[in-house]
């Protein structure tokens, strides 16, 4: 049993996606059940892999005994371990929340669910494998489910999932074009025994080409400025009950996925990594003015939202550009912290949607007096993009800086001061409409009992609340099992 | 002059056509107007990268990989991995043009057209009041 | 029990006690009484008096106590050092909470405020996050709570969520947010050179680390932290425009906390952090000295012309913040004591003067000072205790201002600046000269207002705290060591941080 925890985690979601529909149609509620239960699992399952990781190393599970370079390997090192129990929460807190929204018809909640569990195999499977190949596998199921998940947000979604699905299919068949030439020239898929040959010297053309490739391709999946084009409407547009997961989680998975390529596998001796880091740098760097001097201009909070995403993937990339342990452990800590943080922001407006109907920040007058806790939240998660103590935002916020001054790059820094000087213009203009503005008395949609919202909203709403101090407060604990893997890789 | 461009052809010619193919289906993405020939386009980008794989697994003298008694060695038979593999990316193209072809379906459902600019314009027509 | 009664533990309570007396208050507010409520902000306050002076006695033997909780980011500790003249700022932003709490009970009842609530949450987490900035052993804690400060105090400028109170709001947001992501940035870059974030009093940068274009503008990427916070021009703008707040919150910037924590900045920036020799080397000590100079003078300037009272007294902040700013910069151990005893006894003069002003709004909702002709006789008691305060501002002999200022003085001569004494001496006339014509209006005899004619004070609640911060700022000048050995404090920072270097 403990051996299989890693494979295990991924199979749960799977099979209960696989099952959902089928005992959606026995009766209403036993899909959901189900699929809640799965992810409950996945997440318990998860937090021991984490401490077993810990404690013990990095997990090297070939999955059906089939023994790696041949076989399919999952690697579960503390980095992962740490992502996928971010998965697993954030997973499990959107199928609760995602109840609340969407089609009643039993056919229609069943398949949302069973996709929803999909997307989560997809992002956990992604996450732990260490092969090429699965991971496109992954990647695909990921997108797939994504697809489907933003066009169930009406007629707009249709149509940003239909975009999204050509750019994405671009970006999935670049991906495989580049470890097509990664395979061809050196004859295996695995990323430990690729890694190794590749390491030996005499395959500098073939990477780099194949790494422009992965570039764009998980460039377009993260969207990283300027492969961005397609997140704002897609994110705007999905399924209000699945946003939280789909922006939290699904832009980070491809930039861990790179990651992995830069770092793990084309390692830091690679002749052209110098030129590579500064274009992440450069594509970092205008992402995150960009992104955010385009929220500025929104008044749909779900567009400001999917726009200050595209600035946060910035800080991740950034730190991928700096490239010392210390930015990456930034980065990744930035990814674990704004996964609450964006979906803690996606919690707050789904839950003033589903209490009032409106996604217009213009609405929001005086809204915290109806809903203090979910305006708890939105103010604590602003406070944390724009990167005020002791929020989770400021320490990410930190080690990136601190990683680049490291360096010498001083422009990063700037860079980052004057990022989170951006944030806090549109999101202090939020927090005034939310706080100062007159109230407009908007008819209230749920006013049962003495909560100000259903449990299954008040509990991912609690969770983040406390997961963007939690992690702020103590971020040197994610920081040192972050640094078990870290140590030793990059600059 | 010409030989070498004749057996650079003949040993690389085909990646270069797959190349071709490649940027033939990304530009009608970009190009089309209509949603349907930019599905089709789609799935030509994705046949190039199968044609790809395929391509540097054949091998001269090598047959299918499939165990046949009179061939034993290794080095005769040519590598399956790759078709394995572009087995895999095929069912996943399958399913990206399912869900392609759904979407259009929806999509001429709610707006009745499913050229860019049309929906472009009808998109804007329908920003205020909107209905999710 | 050792978590209460071991002395380490002191600035942790003292912090947590208004902190958690916040979150009580925002969470329970709307559904108990308004006394209960005003009852959480009474014991809480009355509660960290009795934990900060406490531990008077243990700093005046000269005992660390120093508190590491656990690492804040890898290889800080979240700490906490209480130092004397981390004790100076703390005991008068403690004195001066329960003061003001008793106070603007009486106003915001007086003015039928709304949103009291969130104010007296806001009020409190605001006074947590002062303390933190007092006891802070490091950089990075003191710019946690730094933080904290500037985004409690939002809601509290921003208070009548009227226009005006918006617009004030952003000005002031725009303001601190900037120079506290650029400190950010400074506080990155110092650590980077150096390794370490220890306040250490005399500094911890030398010129090795840090070579002469570099060490200017970090000094004023940190130091602008706290100069915006402070006042000093050209970054003062924000200051005026809060007083669209309600007076107690103006009382609460000006005297208790915000601008305080922007001087106390400085102070740990310039001689806790460069320390004086680098400060010195690097010219940012004179550079800043000069900006103070100017900004006294023409906040003076500019405060004769102000009609509106609370505009004045602002703008008379201004000026006296920079006094602050300028003992400091001096770098001479008088005439740190000097300003960090104007910490002190400016607190207690400028909140004097600003709970008048509030007294008066909320009595004959006059905020002009032409409309206030004669209004000596309505209220007698409160113009008294103005007058007491502006004469303390001013730096009279036998009241708080006096000793303060001399202590710059002595500083100032010491090192051969007779153009900064002279300035002191002249905004001392200034100060008088903005400050006694509303005494003399308030209390000309030949004029009846009919206004004016029966006489009316402010309700008690308002009353007594400003009485007692009158008589407290005469105290404070005739024995400025009487009870909690302020003065003293002040010599021993003073003290602490040159004698390592003679």
């Amino acid at each position: 049993m403990k051996e299989n925890i890693p494979v295990l985690i991924i199979l749960l979601p799977l099979c209960s996606a696989l099952l959902c529909l089928l005992l959606t149609g026995l009766h209403k509620r036993l899909g959901r059940a189900l699929v809640v239960l799965a992810t409950a699992g996945s997440l318990v399952l998860s937090v021991i892999q984490l401490r077993t990781v810990i404690t013990e190393g990095t997990i090297h599970y070939a999955v059906g005994g089939y023994e790696p370079p041949f076989g399919i390997e999952l690697v579960i090192d503390s980095l992962n371990a740490l992502i996928i129990v971010m998965i697993s929460i954030i997973g499990f807190l959107t199928v609760l929340f995602a109840e609340n929204f969407g089609d009643d018809r039993p056919v229609v909640k069943g398949s949302a669910n069973a996709i929803l569990a999909l997307l989560i195999t997809g992002l956990l499977g992604m996450t732990s494998t260490g092969d090429m190949f699965n991971l496109y596998v992954f990647l695909e199921i990921t997108s797939l489910s994504a697809y489907c998940l933003i066009a169930m947000g009406g007629s707009k979604g249709v149509v940003s999932a239909y975009r999204y699905m050509l750019v994405g299919t671009i970006a999935a068949t670049f991906y495989l074009l580049g470890i097509g030439i990664l395979y061809s020239a050196t004859g295996t898929l695995n990323m430990g025994d690729l890694s190794a040959i590749l390491n030996k010297g005499g395959y500098d053309d073939v990477m780099l080409v194949s790494m422009s490739f992965l570039i764009a391709a998980f460039g377009i999946k993260m969207a990283l400025f300027p492969f961005h084009g397609w997140q704002p409407s897609a994110y705007t547009h999905a399924e209000p009950g699945t946003r939280p997961l789909i922006t939290g989680v699904m832009g980070k998975i491809p930039a861990l996925a790179m990651f992995r390529y830069f770092y793990c596998i084309y390692g830091t001796d690679y002749i052209y990594v110098k030129y590579l880091l500064i274009l992440l740098g450069v594509f970092s760097v205008f992402g995150m003015l960009y992104g955010s001097l385009m929220a500025m201009g929104q008044s749909d909070i779900r567009k400001i939202l999917a726009y200050s995403s595209v600035a946060q993937i910035g800080y991740i990339s950034l730190g991928f550009a700096i490239g010392t342990p210390v930015a990456l452990a930034g980065s990744f800590l930035h990814m674990i912290g704004h996964a609450f943080m964006k979906g803690g922001l996606f919690f707050c407006t789904g839950a003033i949607r589903f209490k009032y109907g409106t996604v217009n920040i213009d609405d929001f007058g005086r809204i915290y007096k109806k809903m203090p806790l979910t305006c708890g939240l939105l103010v604590v998660a602003a406070l944390s993009m724009i990167g005020i103590p002791p929020t989770a935002g400021f320490f990410s916020k930190w080690y990136l800086a601190l990683g680049a001054a490291g360096r010498h790059e001083w422009i990063y820094i700037a860079v980052l001061v004057i990022s989170s000087l951006l944030n806090a213009v549109y999101f202090f203009k939020v927090i005034e409409k939310v706080f100062i503005q007159q109230d407009k008395g908007l008819d209230d949609k749920w006013s049962k009992g003495e909560l100000e919202l259903p449990l299954t909203i008040i509990l991912p709403v609690v969770v983040c609340f406390i997961a963007i101090l939690g992690i702020g407060i103590f971020n040197v604990k994610l920081f040192d099992i972050l640094m078990l893997t870290l140590e030793g890789v990059g600059l | 002059m010409m030989t070498t461009i004749n057996a650079f052809l003949a040993a690389k010619g085909i990646y270069l056509l797959t190349l071709i193919l490649l940027s033939l289906g990304a530009a009608g993405i970009i190009v089309c107007n209509n949603y349907m020939k930019k599905l089709i386009c789609m799935n030509v980008m994705q046949v190039a990268v199968i044609f790809f794989f395929l391509c540097f697994g054949q091998k001269t003298g090598g047959t299918i990989p499939v165990a046949l008694s009179e061939v034993v060695k290794a080095s005769e038979y040519i590598n399956p991995l790759p078709h394995g593999l572009m087995l895999t990316a095929i069912v996943v193209s399958l399913g990206t043009t399912g869900v392609g072809l759904s979407l259009l379906f929806r999509i001429t459902e709610k707006y009745g057209t499913i050229e860019e600019d049309d929906l472009i314009r009808r998109e804007n027509k329908t920003k205020t009041g909107e209905k999710e | 029990m050792t978590f209460i009664t071991a002395i380490e533990y002191r600035p942790l309570l003292a912090v947590m006690v208004s902190l958690i007396a916040s979150g009580l208050i925002y969470v329970l507010g709307e559904h108990i009484r308004p006394n209960a409520r005003e009852a959480i902000t009474l014991i809480a306050s009355a509660l960290k008096i009795i934990i900060v002076y406490s531990m008077i006695p243990y700093v005046l033997e000269g005992t660390e106590i120093h508190l590491e909780l656990f690492s804040i980011v890898k290889g800080v500790s979240f700490a906490f050092n209480v130092d004397p003249a981390g004790m100076v700022f703390a005991c008068v932003a403690s004195t001066l909470w329960i003061l003001t709490s008793v106070y603007s009970i009486g106003y915001m009842r007086g003015h039928g405020e709304q949103n009291q609530t969130g104010y007296y949450a806001a009020f409190a987490m605001c006074l947590s996050a002062a303390t933190g900035i007092c006891f802070a052993a490091n950089l990075i804690t003191f710019f946690i709570f730094y933080e904290v400060l500037t985004v409690a105090t939002y809601p509290l400028v921003a208070h009548y969520r009227d226009k005006e109170g918006t617009i004030s709001g952003r000005k002031y947001l725009a303001y601190t947010l900037i120079s506290g992501q650029i400190f950010f940035a400074a506080i990155v870059i110092v650590y980077a050179v150096s390794g370490t974030m220890e306040f250490t009093p005399g500094g911890f940068l030398t010129e090795e680390m840090l070579p002469m274009p570099w060490a200017l503008i970090v000094f004023f990427m940190m130091v602008g932290a706290g100069m915006v916070k402070a006042g000093v021009m050209p970054l003062h703008s924000w200051l005026p425009a809060a007083m669209v707040a309600p007076t107690p919150v103006s009382a609460l910037l000006h005297a208790v906390a915000v601008v305080k924590a922007g001087a106390f900045c400085t102070l740990r920036v310039v001689l806790y952090v460069f320390g004086p020799t680098l400060a010195k080397s690097c010219h940012g000590a004179d550079i800043l000295a000069w900006m103070a100079v100017f900004t006294i003078l023409v906040s003076s300037l500019i405060a004769l012309k102000k009609t509106n009272l609370k505009a004045r007294l602002a703008f008379s902040t201004v000026g006296q913040l920079s006094y602050i700013v300028l003992g400091i910069c001096i770098l001479t151990p008088f005439s740190t004591a000097g300003a960090l005893y104007h910490i002190v006894a400016h607190a207690f003069m400028k909140i004097t003067l600003f709970m008048a002003a509030g007294a008066i709004f909320v009595t004959t909702h006059k905020k002009d000072i032409r409309e206030m002709l004669g209004l000596g006789k309505r209220m007698p008691v409160t113009m008294a205790c103005f007058t007491l305060a502006s004469f303390g501002i001013a730096g009279f002999p036998f009241f708080a201002g006096f000793v303060s200022k001399a202590n710059i003085i002595f500083g100032a001569v010491a090192m051969g600046k007779p153009f900064f004494v002279a300035t002191l001496i002249v905004s001392a006339l200034l100060a008088l000269a903005y400050l006694m014509p509303v005494v003399l209006i308030a209390f000309k005899k030949e004029v009846e207002n009919p206004d004016f004619a029966a006489r009316g004070e402010a309700s008690l609640c308002m009353l007594v705290p400003l009485v007692i911060t009158a008589i407290i700022s005469i105290i404070l000048g005739i024995a400025p060591n009487i009870g909690l050995h302020l003065f003293d404090f002040s010599i021993m920072a003073g003290n602490s941080i040159f004698t390592p270097l003679m």
